[in-house]
């Protein structure tokens, strides 16, 4: 537990009503912020302020607070969720900051994002990208025994570390580009370092990659922002794997 | 003692499990056979609701869209990937016996039973027990990557209340990785046109048309739209309702108000106040915080739960010696030791806390100690199994639990109860599904640990896609339409609601009508209730609705975007769902799992059951605002295993 005391924050919040409205800066104040809570409880307590004034309280995406669902986003001070290693905004604590401390809070910034309120952004693009074909096809029932074909420990533990994605679109946001490419190729990695995924691999690359143009996410030109900014630490050899499968199949249907 | 009583009345309706006849092993085989089909080209002219994108909805939305099934599915989220299956750490039981050690079909479904302290449906657990072993077969072929041994086969490790290794795992996220694999399915019949997915949009009341379910009624929480959905058959699969105490180990959207609103349309609720409070949690640090975090019951494997002997000890707990610590539950319970299941457990660090031996702020919490398995293991076996947890807890606490015991407290993490359902999961309502959670079917009166993530997938993947049949075989295809009196009505009535929580413009928020409820529900009806303190909480929470409904403050319109709109929905229903869970507890005059009534308990403290009396489910049915519900009960008939007084000593 940290000794520290409570703490007095200026915030720079990014408030629109609504898709169409051009929305703006207002400023806050956050008083008496405890540094055990989290960031998304330091914003509860401005929020049950301002509707104490009969103001709207400020509108952000969030769910688990446990930093899993991915649900919760937010750039802090021009970092997609502050930018601290392998940290999610609901699992950012307070006492990262210091009392007098000044905070701006925007909400993802990318085309295929739009902003539905405040710092609510619409993600349905990431799942239209696992909609073309981020999975293995195979209907319920008849599936052989769970054992019967071996995986190697390593090829399972590099396809969990790919499978760590929780879909928050951080590294969209962080990306000059707003390229999806580590999303993507985070399923494409996790399917192709295991059997079942191998029959659809080529198809499954190509797939999920023209559609991330289809929905407006831009090139990946190697900025490799995405990785910095992954609060789950997903590594960009997974963009290489990808890559990968995405020319052999591209050179497949040329012939 | 409080004089006061409530009136319960009995239900007229009576309650009939439906579990077929014949012997236990081979009840499921026969009645999938037994159970009318809808013949495959006839299928797509069905339409199902399905309420839920966790593992139960995600499950049986793709699997009956397989098999030929027209789907709307709803959740709250933004994308369904993000239900609160999500957080689930630990593991998922399969009877698969790979470590050669004993497991069985039996004995998984013995474990549970007696886990739940003899208060389930033995065929329900059975076939619980079966579908286990195809839940891993399954999951592996949609390419979840469960932990795997260096020869390539998959890991196992233990879990509470079993003395054998049957708990598969994806390190500290096998939540998260059955659900992407529950999603990755969903995502595909999306693709495919057979699945409608309706994020964003908040399911609040079924519709009932000639006594069938036959639709529900949204908000579209972007939009504000209030709209109709009608189909053949409707599934919630909406989850728990463990955020009635505020303060969980829930999402903070989790809620009853799918499962209430149908309650209140006529389903039979079960046992509400059965609630699992979970031993290893993070214990709370301040008052403005919202949400508990769980330490995975698997770090039970390797850590052991200690306090100091002393209630005036005040060294760091690295200074104390062996000869000054108390490994209680390894003293009080020697063949089970560190895991004894989690009512037993919650209830052990209760009494010491109690004592006052309690280590940390307040002296709330017990320490769970990883220094004799790194010493033993190497830390990183340690790291390997249990990293992310580890990582979790350093964040939230800022130590760091590899050099300094993780500290620890029970909070509310699961709840059994749920609508009551028959064998075929369908409620009391003809046409009204429910899986998952959201039912009170298979863990009695305590889950064990990993049986959730199972149940989940269970009900989704392999019960639901038969059992529906059964129930749509007898149905005309698009019996009801929107255009149905029916809707209307029910479309009145959740636009009055939403309107009249706008218009109170009273002076306290939604939260702080959900912290005062938390607060009465977890001292009077938490880890241990006595009937005078529930008949107080029932007081309390009366006059507190009352509150709500003169001076809560929602602001905004109901056209947009309204985070308090939702969640004042959200509490009303707590508001009046946390009333029945009360009035439950009062009325079972027993100890049952995670029911413990301090009246009755042995001698040494433990849960004292009442076999006579109250070997029944307690499904309550509703009669009106402000109404005692009346009572209906189903007996439990034990034909295989034979009730007695639980021991895991
Ligand atoms: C922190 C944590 C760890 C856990 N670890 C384990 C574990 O290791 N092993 C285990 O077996 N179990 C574990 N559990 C329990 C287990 O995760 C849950 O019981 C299980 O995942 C519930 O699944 P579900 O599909 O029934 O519901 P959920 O996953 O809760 O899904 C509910 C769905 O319903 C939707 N919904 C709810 N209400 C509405 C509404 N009104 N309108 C529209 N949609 C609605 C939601 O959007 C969501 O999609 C854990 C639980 C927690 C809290
Ligand atoms: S709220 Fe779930 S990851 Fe942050």
């Amino acid at each position: 537990m940290s000794s520290q005391k409570s703490m007095n924050l200026t915030l720079q919040v990014w408030r629109q009503k609504s898709k169409r409205d051009a929305g703006g800066f207002t400023t806050y104040q956050a008083k008496g912020i405890s540094p055990d809570q989290s960031f998304l409880e330091m914003l509860d307590v401005v929020n049950e302020e301002l509707i104490a004034k009969g103001e709207d309280p400020i509108a952000f995406d969030h769910d688990c607070r446990e930093g899993i669902c991915g649900m919760c986003s937010l750039y802090i001070n021009g970092a997609p969720h502050g930018g601290f290693p392998g940290t999610t905004t609901c699992q950012l604590h307070m006492r990262h900051f210091k009392d007098g401390d000044e905070i701006t809070i925007e909400p993802w910034r990318a085309k295929p994002f739009p902003v539905l309120k405040d710092l609510i952004v619409d993600r349905t693009s990431f799942d239209r990208l696992v909609q073309a074909g981020g999975y293995v096809s195979v209907n319920t029932g008849g599936a052989p025994d769970a054992n019967a074909v071996p995986i190697p420990k390593k090829e399972a533990d590099l396809a969990m570390d790919a499978a760590s994605c929780i879909g928050c679109g951080a590294c969209v946001a962080a990306c000059p580009n707003a390229s999806a490419m580590l999303f993507v190729s985070a399923k494409i990695s996790q399917l192709r370092h295991l059997p079942q995924g191998e029959a659809e691999r080529k198809k499954r690359a190509l797939n999920m990659l023209t559609r991330a143009d289809k929905e407006g996410f831009g090139a990946c030109r190697n900025h490799f922002e995405c990785e910095a900014a992954c609060p789950k630490d997903i590594p960009r050899r997974v963009m290489a794997e990808a890559y990968r499968d995405f020319i052999e199949a591209s050179a497949l249907r040329e012939e | 003692m409080s004089g006061a009583t409530f009136d319960i009345a009995a239900s007229d309706t009576t309650l009939e499990g439906k579990a077929p006849a014949g012997p236990l092993a081979e009840k499921w085989s026969k009645h999938k056979f037994d159970l009318k089909l809808v013949n495959p080209a006839n299928k797509r002219r069905y339409r199902v609701i399905v309420v839920g994108s966790g593992l139960a909805g995600a499950a049986a939305a793709s699997s009956l869209a397989e098999l030929g099934y027209n789907v709307d599915c709803f959740c709250f989220q933004d994308s369904p990937r993000r239900a609160h299956s999500i957080a689930a750490q630990g593991g998922i039981n399969a009877a698969k016996n790979y470590q050669n050690d004993g497991d069985s079909i039996y004995r998984l479904f013995y474990d549970t039973i007696k886990g739940g302290d003899f208060r389930a449906r033995e065929a329900n657990v059975h076939r619980l027990a079966e579908c286990s072993v195809d839940i891993i077969d399954h999951c592996t072929a949609l390419g979840v990557p469960f932990a795997r041994e260096y020869g390539g086969q998959l890991a196992n490790r233990s879990f509470g209340g079993a003395q054998v290794s049957r708990t598969f795992y994806a390190r500290g996220q096998t939540g998260q990785q059955l659900l992407l694999g529950a999603y990755s399915s969903l995502s595909r019949m999306i693709e495919a046109g057979r699945v409608k997915m309706h994020a964003r949009t908040e399911m609040l009341d079924v519709v009932l048309v000639s006594g069938h379910a036959k639709g529900i009624v949204t908000r579209d929480l972007v939009s504000g739209e209030i709209k109709s959905w009608a189909a053949d058959a409707v599934v919630l699969a909406t989850g728990g309702y463990g955020n009635v105490f505020y303060l969980s180990t829930n999402a903070q959207g989790c809620n009853v108000t799918a499962t209430y609103r149908a309650y209140k349309r006529g389903a039979a609720f079960a046992n509400p106040c059965f609630t699992q409070i979970h031993p290893t949690c993070i214990p709370v640090h301040g008052d403005q915080q919202s949400k508990l975090t769980l330490m995975s019951e698997s770090l039970r494997n390797d850590g052991r739960i200690w306090v100091p002997k002393a209630k005036s000890e005040t060294r760091a707990p690295g200074q104390i010696p062996e000869a000054d610590r108390d490994y209680y539950l390894e003293r009080r319970y020697p063949s089970f030791g560190n895991l004894v299941p989690r009512d037993i457990a919650s209830r052990a660090a209760k009494a010491v806390c109690d004592e006052g031996r309690g280590v940390g702020p307040g002296g709330l919490g017990v320490y769970l100690d990883f220094a004799k398995a790194i010493s033993e293991k190497g830390k990183r076996d340690i790291e390997g199994k249990y990293g992310n947890l580890f990582d979790m807890y350093a964040k939230i606490t800022a130590e760091d639990p590899y050099t300094t015991p993780m500290r620890i407290y029970p909070a509310v993490h699961y709840t059994m109860g749920g609508l009551w359902v028959d064998y075929n999961l369908m409620s009391n309502v003809p046409g009204l599904f429910v899986l998952g959670e959201a039912n009170f079917s298979d863990h009695g009166a305590n889950r064990l640990g990993a049986s959730a993530l199972m149940q989940g997938l269970s009900d989704g993947y392999f019960v639901i896609p038969y059992t529906i049949g059964g129930y749509l075989a007898g149905e005309k295809p698009g019996k009801a339409t929107i255009e149905d009196a029916a809707f209307g009505d029910v479309v009145a009535t959740v636009k009055s609601r939403t309107h009249k929580l706008l218009s109170i413009q009273g002076r306290k928020s939604p939260r702080q009508f959900h912290k005062a409820l938390g607060q009465i529900m977890w001292e009077r009806c938490g880890m241990a209730r006595n009937a005078a303190g529930l008949v107080k909480a029932v007081d309390d929470i009366r006059a507190l609705r009352a509150e709500f409904w003169e001076n809560v403050k929602v602001l905004g319109e109901g056209n947009s975007i309204n985070t308090s709109l939702e969640m004042a929905g959200r509490v009303a229903d707590f508001l009046e769902f946390g009333e029945m869970m009360c009035i439950d507890a009062w009325h079972r005059n027993e100890s049952c799992g995670g029911h413990f009534r301090e009246e009755f308990q042995t001698e040494e403290g433990e849960a004292k059951r009442d076999d006579d009396t109250f070997a029944y489910v307690a499904a309550w049915m509703y009669r009106g605002d402000g109404k005692v519900p009346s009572l209906a009960k189903e007996t439990l008939a034990f034909e295989n295993v034979k009730l007695s007084q639980r021991s895991y000593k």
